[in-house]
C-alpha cells in the first residue's frame, strides 16, 4: 500500500466522486459551521430556488463577527448599537428557524467565536471535513480535520448538497524541530513560519505541521498554529491527532460516547501520515532558535523578533507604503514604541490558556495610563471559566475591559475598533491596513507580549515578565 | 450567470503586492445581507478621504481609470478573508477580470463563481501591463489567452470545470444537485 499523508487519508475518505481531468472532486462535508456575516445571501439563494438544507444535523450556526461584546447589548437590555449588525443577527435567527438549523444565538451559554466553539463542543473531530464561510476555519485542522474557509456561494452549495466541488490541493510539510524557549509561544512560532515562507508561501497547499515542537503543543496552542495557515496563503493546516487530541475531546457535547468513543479513537489513530509519505514540499524550522515575534507592517509576513529593528529595504515602494501607513521607519527599534491599545482576543488567541498567560502578566499590576486594554474571551464557556478561576478579576483589577465573547476588535465590525492612527498590540491574526478600524496600526503578537505592552504602555519583551510566565507556555 | 467568452477593455493598474480583502472591501461594510451595491465601497479606505470625498491621487479615481473592466494588480491579489463581498464589490464597481502573477486561493474560487475572471500571467506580461496602464487588453476565455495591444499574447491557466461553467453560463450548484444520488449512496455507505 502507498504511504499516505494525513491530508490524503482524510481527502480520500470524503470523495463522493473523485476528480477527473474535466471535473473537480465532489467532496463530502461532515460539519458546516455557519455565522451571520457570510450566510444571509446563501440562505436567500436556497429560498429563491426552493431548496432545503440537506443535513441540518451536520450544520451548526452561531453569531460572532458583528455581535456586540457589551453585556447590556448582548443580553438585550439596550439595543445593539450597530444597526446593520443587529439586522444581520435577526436575519440569522430567522434563517435558522426557517431552515431548521441549530443556532447558538446571543443568549446561548454555548455561543462564541465559531472556531472556538466547534472544538469546545467536540463538534470538531479528527478525520472530518469541516467548512465555514470564514478563512480561519483552518483552526479546526489542529484536530487532524481537513478544515477550510469558503465563500458564500459555496456556503449555499454545502447547505443544499452537503458537498463541494474541489480540486485536490498540494501538500506542504512544515517540520518544526526542537522546543520553544520559555516566553516564546505558539503565536510566535506561527508568526515566524509566516515570516519565513511568506504570505503566499502556502497558496495552493494544505499544510501539515509536524515534528517534536508541534507534538509538544497543547490543543489550544495547536489551534493558534493552524488558525493562521491562511495568513501564509494555505486554505488548510493540519496536525496529526494524538493522545493530546483525544484527551481534549473526550466527554465533550458532540464527541462520541461509550463504545463509539473507543471505536472512533482507534480509527483516529490511523490518520497520521504514514512513514515515508511524500509531501509536495517540505520546510524545516528549529523552534529552539525562536524569540517572541511582532509584526511591524501591513501583512502578517512582515514580522521580526521583538528585540530587532524595523527592516530597511531600499527601492521597495510596497515596503515603504506599509511603513508610512504604520508610521515607522527602517532601522527603528520596536521595543519602547509607545502604544495606545491592547487587544487580547480572536480565534487565534482567546482560549483559556491564552487568557491565563495574559493574566500572569497582568496580575498585581496596572494597565499603563492612556492605554486601553480590551480582553475578549473566545466563547461564553471560556468567559465563565475565566471568571471562576479569578482571571477576569485580575484583568479588571488591572484596569482592563472584560467583555462578552466574539470576534470584536480583530475585525472591528461591532464597534470595538482601534482609532485612526493608534497603535494596537493585538493577539489577532491580521495587521492589514484598517483591519481593526479605519487608520488602525496593528502590531500582531502573543498574549504575553500584548499583556506586557498593556502594563508598560510600550512594545515590551514579555521575557522581562518571565518569572510570571514559568509554567503556562507548554502546559 | 451570463456566459463569458471575451473581455476587451483598457486596464486600470494598482501596482501593489498583497492587496488583501480588507482593502478591497473593509469589514465594516460586511453587515449587509445582500450582494448588491458594494461597488461604491470597493477600496473605500484608499478611495475616499475622511469627509467621504474621493481622493484625487488614488489610481482608480483618476479619469483614465473610469470605465475600465480589467484590473491589473501586484502579486498575491485577494489574500486574507473568505468574504465573497470582495468579488461582489469589484464586479459592482465594473471590473470583469483581475490580472496578477498570483491570486489568493479563496478569492480566486469566489471570483470564478461570480463571473469575475482571475487571470494569472507570467512575470514578463505582468511587467508590461504594470508599465502600461490604460492599455487595451483582450482576454479570450475560449483560447485561455490574453492579447496585448503590441500583438503579444500570453496564455493563462484556469480550472477546466470553472472555465466550462463560465463559457456556458452554467451554475455549479445545478451540477452538484445532479449528484444527489451519488451523495445519497455515499451517505448510506458510511
Amino acid at each position: 500500500m502507498n504511504a499516505k499523508t494525513l491530508f490524503e487519508k482524510v481527502w480520500e475518505r470524503h470523495e463522493v466522486v473523485p476528480e477527473t481531468a474535466d471535473t473537480p472532486a465532489v467532496l463530502y462535508i461532515d460539519l458546516h459551521l455557519v455565522h451571520e456575516v457570510t450566510s444571509p445571501q446563501a440562505f436567500s439563494l436556497l429560498r429563491s430556488q426552493g431548496l432545503k438544507v440537506r443535513r441540518t444535523d451536520r450544520t451548526l450556526a452561531t453569531m460572532d463577527h458583528s455581535t456586540p461584546t457589551d453585556p447590556a447589548e448582548v443580553f438585550g437590555r439596550v439595543p445593539i448599537k450597530v444597526e446593520s449588525a443587529a439586522r444581520q443577527v435577526k436575519e440569522l435567527e430567522k434563517n435558522c428557524r426557517e431552515f431548521g438549523v441549530e443556532l447558538l444565538g446571543l443568549d446561548s451559554d454555548q455561543r462564541g467565536i465559531v472556531h472556538v466553539i466547534g472544538p469546545e463542543l467536540g463538534a470538531t473531530q479528527p478525520g472530518k471535513t469541516i467548512v465555514c464561510g470564514d478563512s480561519h476555519t483552518a483552526t479546526h485542522g489542529a484536530f487532524g480535520a481537513l478544515a477550510f474557509g469558503i465563500g458564500t456561494t459555496e456556503v449555499g452549495h454545502v447547505l443544499a448538497t452537503q458537498c463541494l466541488l474541489q480540486r485536490r490541493p498540494r501538500t506542504l510539510a512544515i517540520e518544526v524541530s526542537g522546543r520553544l524557549a520559555p516566553g516564546v509561544t505558539a503565536k510566535d512560532l506561527i508568526l515566524a513560519i509566516i515570516g519565513k515562507i511568506g504570505v503566499s508561501g502556502g497558496t495552493g497547499y494544505v499544510i501539515e505541521y509536524r515534528g517534536s515542537a508541534i507534538e509538544a503543543l497543547s490543543m489550544d496552542e495547536r489551534m493558534t498554529i493552524c488558525n493562521m495557515s491562511i495568513e501564509a496563503g494555505a486554505r488548510a493546516g493540519m496536525i496529526a491527532p494524538d493522545e493530546t487530541t483525544f484527551a481534549y475531546l473526550k466527554g465533550r457535547r458532540f464527541a462520541p460516547q461509550g463504545d463509539a468513543w473507543d471505536k472512533a479513537v482507534a480509527d483516529w489513530r490511523m490518520l497520521k501520515s504514514d512513514p515515508g509519505a511524500k509531501f509536495d514540499r517540505v520546510v524545516q524550522i528549529d523552534a529552539s532558535t525562536l524569540e517572541p515575534m511582532i509584526s511591524y507592517g501591513t501583512h502578517p509576513g512582515m514580522v521580526v523578533p521583538i528585540t530587532s529593528t524595523v527592516p530597511s529595504i531600499a527601492n521597495d515602494p510596497v515596503h515603504a507604503k506599509a511603513l508610512t501607513y504604520m508610521g515607522l521607519h527602517g532601522g527603528e527599534k520596536l521595543i519602547g514604541k509607545p502604544i495606545q491599545v491592547v487587544f487580547v482576543g480572536s480565534c487565534t488567541n482567546a482560549r483559556l490558556s491564552d487568557l491565563e498567560l495574559a493574566a500572569q502578566v497582568f496580575k498585581g499590576r496596572k494597565v499603563a495610563r492612556g492605554v486601553r486594554a480590551l480582553i475578549v474571551p473566545g466563547s461564553q464557556q471560556i468567559k465563565r471559566e475565566a471568571e471562576a478561576r479569578g482571571l477576569a478579576k485580575i484583568f479588571t483589577d488591572a484596569g482592563a475591559e472584560w467583555r462578552e465573547s466574539g470576534c470584536s476588535m480583530c475585525i472591528g465590525m461591532n464597534g470595538d475598533v482601534v482609532d485612526n492612527g493608534q497603535y494596537a498590540v493585538s493577539t489577532s491574526n491580521r495587521n492589514f491596513e484598517g483591519r481593526q478600524g479605519k487608520g488602525s496600526r496593528t502590531l500582531l503578537a502573543s498574549p504575553a507580549t500584548a499583556a506586557a505592552a498593556a502594563i508598560t504602555g510600550k512594545v515590551s519583551d514579555p521575557r522581562d515578565f518571565l518569572a510570571e510566565l514559568k509554567s503556562v507556555v507548554h502546559s | 450567470m451570463q456566459p463569458i467568452r471575451m473581455i476587451e477593455s483598457r486596464t486600470a493598474v494598482l501596482p501593489f503586492t498583497n492587496i488583501d480583502t480588507d482593502q478591497i472591501i473593509p469589514a465594516r461594510f460586511l453587515t449587509t445581507t445582500t450582494k448588491e451595491g458594494l461597488g461604491k465601497q470597493a477600496f473605500a479606505d484608499w478611495r475616499y478621504d475622511a469627509s467621504g470625498a474621493p481622493k484625487a491621487d488614488f489610481l482608480l479615481n483618476k479619469p483614465e481609470a473610469q470605465g475600465c473592466s480589467i484590473l491589473v494588480a501586484g502579486r498575491n491579489f485577494g489574500c486574507g478573508s473568505s468574504r465573497e463581498h470582495a468579488p461582489w464589490a469589484l464586479l459592482d464597481f465594473g471590473f470583469r477580470a483581475v490580472i496578477s502573477t498570483e491570486i489568493a486561493d479563496i478569492f480566486r474560487n469566489n471570483s470564478l463563481k461570480n463571473g469575475l475572471l482571475p487571470i494569472v500571467v507570467d512575470e514578463a506580461t505582468h511587467g508590461w501591463l504594470l508599465e502600461n496602464p490604460g492599455a487595451n487588453v483582450r482576454i479570450d476565455l475560449e483560447s485561455n489567452s490574453l492579447t496585448l495591444p503590441t500583438g503579444a499574447t500570453a496564455t493563462f491557466p484556469i480550472e477546466g470545470f470553472a472555465r466550462y461553467c463560465l463559457l456556458n453560463g452554467t451554475d455549479e450548484l445545478g451540477f452538484l444537485l445532479q449528484q444527489s444520488e451519488a451523495i445519497t449512496r455515499y451517505e448510506s455507505a458510511r
